[in-house]
């Protein structure tokens, strides 16, 4: 299955589905910036973890969404981000 | 094409690309072509935006009306950020770093799924932005706007292309070419161990100044604020509610929870309103300083002790979401409603430095005070570490770090011209010290009329009138920028969206905006700074390293929360005013961070041997190092005392021998005795900052006269892996990018390289 790569735009898939009118155009568009803003919020994180585990051909299965979700948060409780002023 | 042009230096046959897949780069050739291809169009376009720049500075600088437009100021800023990127920062990557698109990233070739994962760079881009962006942007400029706009405005252009631009690019490129390390290790390998040591000395004693003074500036504006205590209060049970909704309900909805978050926070600002209505709510919520500042202190060592995903996550989500949102929304509301700003180009305080916000002359106290915005060295900790773990391509570093950091000035520029558009008698009272105007609108009245500021007049009436429209007891002596910020904001928007009561909303809105954001600053510049003191410790009682231990952990984050809890309980209870005390101070420990990460990088070309360059991090650092030194011996050893700490300190002390009661802004001798200590630590803190940071600049001197007859020094990078992933490099790929983007897309997704493993 074609499926645009989570951490990638989603150029591909967009040009297979754009019908070229207006309101394709428009949806397009719509769906860029839907894209655009989850991908800086990092709701992304897992789809971009499933791909690279897909990718890199491990043997393990993958932890589900909840048990990601829990290993990112718990990881950032020993590895703190810094915010800026 | 020369060997040194595409950055090879003899990594040729280790980054072989693989037969069977298109390109990992664009031939060197082909780049250069492309960049030196001068179209008609192109042409076109580049002499419109210099034209469009050189006319709004002339506008901003030369022609001197009774008014002038604020769009002048975006165009000057954005058409210089324009050909600042095309030409500046492409430089610094021809000549200075050259980057390799045929290397891995450390995203690529330690890739993980997890912490190193290769991200979209217009995605990155919005990411690291909402990471270095905060209240620095929003504060500084505001304070600076006593001087007049055009010095700000100058020094946020001109500084933010020459330096702290220049800072943010090569700290991210340094840290992606060894694997993501942190500006700490980077200053341990390149400076040795007494410039690694002071480097992580002074950066730990920063944070414990920066984080104090935004919570000091968090604390002026929610004082005897009963709409703003309840409101900005609110923002901790809805992220606990995030938190729990993220963990336990809906795992990864992250934009799902932050619309409803955002939506709570809204019913939050209107529902303060409705409760500073209310005798209870007024008698429940008006809280002083104080209390206010204790609150912070006790909510900032819980917020740094519990688990991640229970508070700090959530309300990162909801800070990035109002970032992002108020940005693009203040941006617009400032395009079209180009508000009239009548503020002098230069104001009589620019040079007799007895300005009532900040005091000193405008060098070197401009460039202190306007840190985050023109040169800010915070985001050295941020451009090392968390981005350059996330990056695609080498080239791409380019966009993410100088243009990211173009994006915070432009934030700056915002935030000067939302302060430049209130009346300037206003802005006085706001921004006068209470120890200046005595807290009352009499007060303020007189004192700012007293100032002899031409054209300015202020009415008792317009301050009670705007207090009731923003829905506040009293604007006299809001101090700390926030405030002035908020009620600009809240004009530009009302002017947007008109309506009566919408001013009170759009106040508060702006308040909540930016304690959102300290209050994230707080508690995660708390973790941070917990981390490196247990580290530090660890190397004399290694069991502090383990952090799991609770009791390290609890034992660390309670003496960096003493740290800045006793400097916020300082600030907010000096009897001089607190903020134009202390704000200096602030500025200085950032551009210190700026110029160890400056020499740091100098270190670093130095070693690479690339001596003819140089000058590209030396002159941003010889900057930053002649401003903080000589502000820093200024507040050490000016006998001015409203400039001099020491000098404020004898002042004090020898009134106090001398037995008199009350003595200059201080009215008795509890408040005297008070301006002593305080006075006392700043002054302290002033010599530890200017030390340190001397100490690391000399070394890294050292490893560069070093490195320079030896004519290079030891390679530092990692070892180079050749790259299987492609990308464009900036915003709008080129022809030739967009063709081998099309050849990579063209793979199937069995071919589709597998990114290297665990």
């Amino acid at each position: 299955m074609e499926r645009a790569r989570a951490g990638q735009a989603p150029g591909k898939v967009r040009s297979l589905m754009s019908t070229g009118t207006a309101l394709g155009r428009a949806r397009d568009a719509a769906r860029g910036v839907a894209w655009f803003f989850k991908g800086v919020m990092g709701e992304n994180a897992y789809a971009a973890y499933l791909e690279h585990h897909e990718a890199s051909h491990c043997s393990e299965p993958p932890m589900t969404e909840r048990q990601f979700w829990r290993d990112r948060t718990d990881r950032q409780d020993a590895n703190p981000e810094g915010r800026c002023c | 094409m020369s060997e040194k042009h595409n950055g090879a230096h003899g990594h040729k046959a280790v980054l072989e690309t693989d037969p069977d897949l298109p390109p990992t780069a664009i031939d060197a050739a082909v780049a250069d072509a492309e960049d030196r291809r001068w179209t008609p169009a192109k042409i076109a376009l580049w002499v419109g935006i210099a034209l469009l720049g050189g006319i709004a500075w002339i506008m901003l600088a030369i022609v001197r009306g009774e008014t002038v437009n604020a769009i002048w100021f975006v165009f000057a800023a954005v058409s210089t950020y324009f050909i600042a990127y095309r030409f500046y920062s492409k430089f610094i990557e021809r000549k200075l770093l050259q980057p390799d698109d045929r290397r891995a990233t450390p995203a690529e070739y330690k890739a993980d799924g997890k912490d190193y994962v290769a991200t979209d760079r217009r995605v990155l881009y919005g990411h690291h932005f909402a990471a270095i962006a905060g209240a620095g942007p929003l504060v500084g400029p505001v304070l600076a706007a006593q001087m007049g706009y055009l010095p700000g405005t100058l020094w946020i252009i001109v500084g933010v292309i020459l330096a702290g631009a220049v800072q943010d690019y090569l700290v991210m490129f340094f840290s992606m070419r060894r694997g993501g390390r942190s500006l700490g290790q980077m200053a341990r390998e390149e400076l040795g161990v007494i410039g690694g040591t002071a480097a992580l000395l002074a950066t730990l004693t920063i944070m414990i100044i920066i984080v104090a003074i935004l919570a000091l500036v968090v604390v002026n504006a929610l004082g005897e604020s009963p709409w703003g205590v309840f409101s900005v209060s609110m923002t901790i049970p809805i992220a606990l509610f995030m938190g729990v909704y993220l963990r336990f309900l809906r795992p990864g909805k992250v934009t799902e929870v932050s619309l409803i978050g955002f939506a709570l926070l809204m019913l939050a600002i209107v529902a303060g309103g409705w409760i500073a209505e209310t005798e209870w709510g007024v008698a429940l919520f008006t809280l002083d300083r104080v209390t206010i500042a204790w609150g912070i202190i006790i909510y900032g060592f819980i917020a740094a002790v519990l688990p991640v995903w229970l508070l700090l996550a959530p309300r990162d989500y909801l800070s990035t979401f109002m970032k992002i949102g108020t940005i693009v929304l203040l941006a617009v509301a400032i395009i079209i409603t180009r508000p009239e700003i009548s503020v002098p180009a230069v104001s009589e305080f620019a040079a007799t430095g007895t300005g009532p916000v900040v005091p000193g002359p405008l060098f070197p106290f401009l460039f202190v005070t306007i840190a985050c915005g023109a040169l800010s060295g915070f985001h050295a900790l941020i451009s090392s570490g968390t981005t350059p773990k996330l990056i695609e391509k080498e080239r791409q570093a380019r966009f993410i770090g100088y243009g990211g950091m173009l994006m915070e000035s432009f934030v700056a520029i915002m935030a000067l011209v939302a302060a430049l558009s209130i009346d300037r008698g206003i802005y006085f009272a706001m921004n006068s010290s209470a120890a200046a105007t005595g807290g009352t609108v009499e007060g303020a009245v007189a004192f700012v009329n007293g100032l002899g500021l031409t054209g300015v007049n202020l009415t008792p009436d317009a301050l009670t009138s705007l207090a009731g429209n923003v829905g506040e007891e009293s604007i006299v002596s809001r101090t700390g920028g926030a405030p002035t910020l908020a009620v600009g904001i809240a004009q530009i928007m009302q002017g947007l969206f008109g309506g009566g009561g919408a001013m009170a909303f759009w106040y508060h809105f702006a308040i909540m905006f930016e304690a959102l954001f300290i209050l994230t600053a707080v508690d995660a510049g708390t973790r941070v700074a917990r981390f490196m003191l247990q580290d530090s410790i660890g190397n004399f009682v290694p069991r502090f390293r383990d952090t799991s231990w609770r009791v390290g952990a609890w034992l660390c984050t309670a003496i960096m929360v003493a740290g800045w809890g006793a400097i916020l309980i300082m600030g907010v209870t000096d009897p001089l005013g607190g903020i134009n005390t202390l704000f200096p101070l602030f500025g200085i420990a950032n551009q210190l961070l700026a110029a160890i990460a400056l020499a740091v990088c100098m270190a670093i070309c130095a070693k690479k041997g690339a001596f003819k360059y140089l000058w590209i991090p030396a002159l941003p650092l010889a900057f930053a190092a002649v401003v903080t030194i000589s502000a820093s011996f200024l507040k050490i050893f000016s006998p001015v005392p409203a400039i001099g700490y020491w000098a404020q300190h004898n002042a004090f002390k020898d009134a106090l021998a001398a037995g008199e009661e009350s003595f200059g802004n201080a009215p008795t001798v509890e408040a005297m005795e008070k301006v002593v200590t305080n006075t006392f630590i700043q002054g302290t803190l002033s010599i530890v900052f200017v030390t340190l940071a001397i100490i690391v600049i000399i070394t890294a001197i050292l490893a560069t006269i070093r490195a320079y007859r030896n004519g290079g020094g030891d390679e530092t990078e990692d070892a180079p892996v050749p790259s299987r992933i492609y990308a464009p490099a900036g915003l709008i790929p080129t022809p030739p990018e967009k063709e081998l983007e099309a050849q990579w897309n063209a793979l199937g997704p069995a071919k589709r390289p597998a990114r290297s493993g665990h």
